[in-house]
């Protein structure tokens, strides 16, 4: 019994930290422009196809990875400058729109490109599940979550040491105050795309070996992570990371004790009961509407 | 002259006359085009693309209400289409009842779970408003996807017929007459609301809520209305829907179902009910051309969506409109 608690909590912090990171995606955009981007589950995608393409053209895991990641960071800051950039007077459903547009764009141009098909990342270290306390654990889980957790770890120093953090947290509390003391708030929506867009395909490389990747998987990494971010808290990095493992655990224990079937549906009805009572989210702000 | 005429004067010199008007012209215009397009419909093929637009763009005029006039998104509204459908057409293929009832049937009980969840639900506010109607609508498709027993699961289900007094409804050109009959009362419908004291309500709501509410406005009670309403919309037409293509599948309840259907409103326009007839019916028939693009078929619908919401940020109709006005000043 202790064994399959193990496993399944195991299981559901791996796809936890995964959308821990692409629900900090979520808010790092938000907080930037205080619009939802759809496009996060492609910039995931972008990064395990990547992967796999560099992988079979035959360059080392140590460089196919990184070059990956840096692929979807080129992406999201070419889809901010040609696409959300110009629109950024908009409204927040009209940019919605765009992300959503933008989404099916990055979704068609992977197909045209990667094809339909499925595709798998060799796993990091060895394939040999390891025993441990009557559970069996993929080295690649433990890969995914020390990754993640090295990526909060970076992240939280980007934003409390270095000054570009510091002016993305800025506009976030408010952004024309941040005008105002001369921060450069464009500059800031740019970076946030470009991290963003970091964060989600490291999530993406790191699952790639465990769940497979193909040209549609963006769709319900990018509905995942925003219902974790949500469920956490939409602006709130705690939040984020809380409400991603909250997530996998929900699926993880749904899917181990209840039905496989229902797992998602556990979920979104836990996240609509939270919501219901807090509509900020867990770590939210409880502030009150301005008028 | 006394004041009354002076009165009357003036407001003929502020509205235009009643054929300039959405609500006269506008409808008339609707009829005329719905009148007159089996002229150029060549085959079952356009008839069915014609029959598709016309149920889409039904959703989208209720769908448009709720986003458009009150302010409230939905991204679940793909769960109350396909629940209007599979409600129908379980009824009459699982439990036999005559689909005149059954459809009618589906649709008030949809109306009345919109009713249930809505009163929670509408009590948050934008993005969480979002996220709460995109879990109640991702519920719904995970539902009809496993109870196989009932729904068929993913493979879908057949349909049967509808049948009126006797009368099978069958081809594609008296369905097309009843869709567009359809999209003429809900269009109709929906300026009646708008230019009543209620649609003045939602218009209110959505320019400040609280401000609504210091005039008097029940706007727990009015959003509600307008989702039960926009819920009941989307379930009639996807119950014609489900009988008029005989097969109703689980993507009809999917997410991208859900999104789908605010971009035709959003990219139409919000606040326009044109808008929203436009929006479906450009949507609608942009995939059908686009086919012939075969793997570019995503992409360059993609880069559609973008580069119109990047020129025409308010959506096609209002800022055409107001080009037009401008013009002509």
């Amino acid at each position: 019994m202790a064994g399959s608690w193990l496993q399944f909590v195991a299981s559901g912090l791996t796809t936890g930290a995964i959308y821990a990171l692409v629900a900090l995606g979520f808010s790092i955009i938000y907080n930037a422009s205080g619009a939802i981007n759809f496009a996060q589950g492609e910039f995931v995608m972008i990064g395990g196809m990547s992967a796999v393409m560099l992988l079979a053209l035959g360059l080392p895991l140590l460089v196919a990875l990184p070059l990956a990641v840096l692929a979807a960071v080129i992406v999201a800051l070419l889809v901010e400058k040609l696409a959300v950039e110009p629109a950024r007077h908009a409204g927040t459903v009209t940019l919605i729109i765009i992300t959503i547009g933008v989404a099916m764009f990055l979704r068609g141009l992977a197909q045209l490109l990667w094809g339909k098909g499925v595709h798998r990342l060799p796993a990091f270290s060895s394939e040999q599940p390891i025993e441990w306390l009557g559970a069996t654990i993929l080295p690649q889980s433990l890969w995914v979550m020390a990754g993640a957790a090295l990526a909060v770890v970076a992240l939280s120093w980007f934003y409390g040491r270095t000054l570009l953090g510091k002016a993305m947290r800025a506009t976030s509390h408010n952004r024309t105050a941040a005008q105002l003391v001369g921060i450069n708030t464009r500059g800031v929506l740019f970076a946030s795309f470009g991290l963003a867009a970091g964060l989600g395909a490291l999530g993406g490389v790191l699952i790639a070996p465990i769940a497979f990747t193909s040209y549609d998987a963006g769709i319900m990494l990018g509905l995942k992570g925003f219902a974790a971010a949500m469920l956490g808290g939409l602006g709130s990095f705690a939040g984020a990371v809380l409400g991603g493992l909250a997530l996998g655990l929900l699926e993880g224990l749904g899917a181990g004790f209840v039905s496989s079937a229902y797992k998602d549906a556990i979920a979104f009805v836990v996240i609509l009961a939270v919501l219901f009572l807090m509509p900020g989210g867990l770590l939210g702000g409880r502030g009150s509407e301005r008028v | 002259m006394d004041a009354a005429a002076n009165v009357s004067e003036a407001r003929r010199a502020v509205l235009p006359r009643w054929w300039a008007r959405p609500r006269g012209g506008g409808l008339l215009l609707l009829a005329a085009v719905i009148a007159g397009l089996p002229l150029v419909l060549a085959n079952n093929y356009f008839y069915e693309v014609a029959i598709l637009v016309a149920l889409n763009a039904t959703v989208c005029v209720g769908l448009n209400l709720l986003i458009g006039y009150a302010g409230q998104i939905s991204l679940g509204h793909a769960g109350f289409f396909a629940l209007g459908g599979y409600g129908s057409a379980i009824l009459a293929a699982r439990y036999g009842v005559p689909p005149w009832l059954s459809l009618p049937l589906a649709c008030a009980a949809v109306a009345l779970l919109a009713l249930l969840i809505g009163r929670p639900t509408l009590r948050l506010k934008g993005h969480t408003l979002a996220m709460a109607t995109l879990g109640l609508g991702v519920i719904v498709s995970i539902v009809i996807n496993t109870e196989d027993r009932i729904t068929g699961g993913p493979d879908g289900m057949a349909v049967p017929p509808l049948v009126l007094f006797g009368w099978t409804v069958a081809g594609e050109q008296t369905w097309y007459w009843i869709a567009g009959a359809v999209l003429l009362v809900t269009v109709w419908l929906a300026f009646n609301l708008i230019e009543s004291p209620s649609g003045r309500a939602l218009r209110a709501l959505h320019g400040s809520e609280v401000a609504a509410q210091t005039l008097g406005i029940d706007s727990g009670r009015t959003k509600l209305q307008v989702f039960v309403l926009s819920a009941l919309v989307a379930a009639v037409a996807g119950a014609l829907m489900a009988h008029y293509a005989g097969f109703i599948t689980p993507a009809k309840a999917s997410f991208m179902h859900s999104v789908e259907l605010v971009i035709m409103v959003v990219f139409g326009g919000m606040a326009s009910v044109f808008g929203a007839v436009v929006g479906a019916a450009v949507l609608t028939m942009l995939p059908q051309v686009l086919t012939v693009l075969k793997d570019y078929e995503m992409m360059v619908f993609g880069a559609v969506l973008v580069a119109t919401m990047v020129f025409f940020p308010q959506g096609l109709v209002p800022t055409l409109a107001q080009w037009w006005a401008r013009r002509s000043a």
